[in-house]
């Protein structure tokens, strides 16, 4: 019942919005539109847009190129940001030499790169997973090295006095240690490789959300603009979902898993 | 005696580098012998060194003075013979019980299946029949406290070196603990080096108790045999005259050196 009361209160939220939206861009209140549906266009006509794309079949092609993206940058910014991670909080002297670069990098905004990238990769999908790359990088990395770092004195002592050698100590205690601080950065991480793609593709590409987004918003078409947006949000939130259920089988042994969410 | 006992640590001293450059040390010039099938404790007060005293025993790190014996050969590093019992959480978080009692039979080259299976045993002995597959956090802190005991003891280890292990558990928890022990210990006597902060569990379990003076530079400053009897239940062995006037004479002693621990600790 609580449940129910929970999702009566969060539709309300949504056909309160939505109803002002629409009220406010279709009825003049004392003879002015508050709303001009010039710049703020109408839900129904983001709705009809959306059904539009989807019926006629042009927005797949653009989910997909998004997919595919996100995808490529998360998993190779994953990879690379876990061995670098394992690498640095291994031989710390290696992690104090490269420590004020590392630091350097991350403090630049990402985005300013992307001009970069679509010089040296073009402006198809290696860019955008370039800079989706940078991004996710940094989180697996510093989440990896905490892991590694960050792994109990006492469980490792154990460890050692089980009889551990040093290959042993790395997949039963480094290794799950360090996985679990990724993981649990898991929905950050997939979150930045879809900003990577979208962000890169708003700034040069042919095609993809970001790209359609950007089409829109050239020629004035607010109603696409919207309807780009409204496509990407659910697209966000089913990788989201699937982020979760994945994260709760491989955290079972954990008490309560760690909502890193931003 | 000394040649074929267990642990014989002689005139161990320990002294750590602090970070301001100086030097701390935390126990000086002690000599202390395990028989084989002996159960000893250490009984100090809080900071006196007794677990800094264990950790040299298991080759954790080694004394700045002095040497370790285990069975009459020096260590150097870690001693393969021990199997050692933390008093923090040292369970692997995520294994599940029973591959956190199955790991140390694994790693050291046993078949998956035969370790399962002895893993399981050990479960039942420790009284966790059903649980194998729960994780660690499911546990609650006496049941990790038996899951740690059978992770040690799978390994038949010669030695068992214990620190605090009841420390954070309640008052009866550590009642059933204690003589879940000395069940598991008096099927084949090992050497048992237990370190406690009390003194009642101390005599109860052990054959002998060794008391350690307050820190810095702490020493061993008695030693008492224990004359009650075996088989012996924690609870029972506590009503028994010997039991007190026991508790009594070492208290005597153990009292001035907790008053000064406190005093260097700030009532830490």
């Amino acid at each position: 019942m609580r449940r129910f009361n929970l999702l009566v209160l969060q539709a309300a939220v949504a056909i309160v919005a939505v109803g002002l939206w629409h009220v406010l861009s279709t009825v003049p209140v004392f003879g002015v539109m508050l709303l001009p549906p010039f710049f703020f266009s109408t839900p129904v006509d983001v709705v009809l847009r959306v059904i539009k794309w989807f019926v006629e079949g042009t927005i797949w092609r653009h989910l997909w190129i998004t997919l595919v993206e996100a995808v490529l940058a998360f998993v190779i910014g994953s990879v690379a940001g876990v061995l670098v991670g394992f690498w640095f909080a291994r031989k710390p002297v290696v992690a104090a030499v490269f420590d004020p670069y590392v630091k350097m990098i991350n403090a630049l905004p990402r985005v300013v790169l992307a001009p970069i990238f679509a010089l040296w990769f073009g402006l198809g999908i290696a860019s955008k997973v370039a800079l989706g790359v940078t991004l996710v990088f940094f989180i697996v990395f510093f989440n990896v090295y905490q892991g590694v770092k960050e792994v109990s004195q006492t469980v490792l002592a154990n460890a050692r006095m089980l009889g551990m050698n040093e290959r042993q100590l790395m997949r039963h205690v480094y290794w799950p240690s360090a996985l679990s601080w990724m993981f649990s950065s898991l929905h950050t991480s997939v979150g930045f490789a879809v900003v990577g793609a979208v962000v890169g593709e708003y700034l040069g590409s042919a095609a993809g959300l970001g790209y359609l987004i950007q089409q829109a918003e050239g020629v004035f078409d607010v109603a696409g603009v919207f309807a780009g947006m409204l496509v990407l949000a659910v697209f966000v939130l089913a990788i989201d979902w699937l982020v979760g259920v994945v994260e709760n089988r491989l955290l079972v042994w954990r008490p309560v898993a760690a909502d890193t969410r931003t | 005696m000394t040649q074929s006992a267990a642990v014989a640590l002689d005139h161990c001293t320990i002294a750590f580098r602090l970070a301001d450059g100086g030097s701390y040390t935390a126990v000086e010039g002690v000599s202390l012998a395990v028989a084989d099938g002996e159960f000893v404790s250490i009984v100090g007060p809080t900071g006196c060194g007794k677990s800094t005293l264990l950790n040299v025993a298991a080759g954790l790190f080694g004394p700045s003075a002095g040497t370790v014996r285990i069975f009459g050969t020096e260590l150097a590093g870690l001693s393969r013979e021990a199997g050692y019992l933390f008093q923090a959480e040292a369970l692997f978080p995520w294994k599940t019980a029973l591959d956190n009692v199955a790991i140390g039979l694994e790693i050291a080259g046993t078949p998956h299946a035969d370790a399962h299976a002895r893993a399981e045993a050990w479960l039942r002995r420790v009284g966790l029949t059903g649980f194998g597959g729960r994780y660690p956090h499911m546990l609650s802190g006496g049941q990790r406290k038996r899951v740690g005991l059978a992770q040690v003891l799978i390994r038949d280890p010669k030695i068992l070196l214990m620190d605090e292990p009841f420390g954070p558990l309640d008052a009866q928890t550590r009642q059933i603990m204690g003589n879940l022990l000395l069940d598991l210990w008096s099927a084949d006597r090992k050497a048992v080096l237990f370190v406690t902060h009390d003194l009642e569990e101390a005599i109860a379990l052990s054959d002998r108790v060794v008391i350690m003076s307050a820190g810095p530079a702490a020493r061993i400053i008695g030693e008492w045999r224990v004359p009650l009897g075996r088989p012996r239940d924690i609870a029972e062995v506590k009503l028994e005259a010997g039991f007190h006037a026991l508790h009594r004479e070492i208290w005597h002693m153990l009292k001035e050196e907790v008053v000064k621990g406190y005093a260097q600790t700030g009532g830490g």
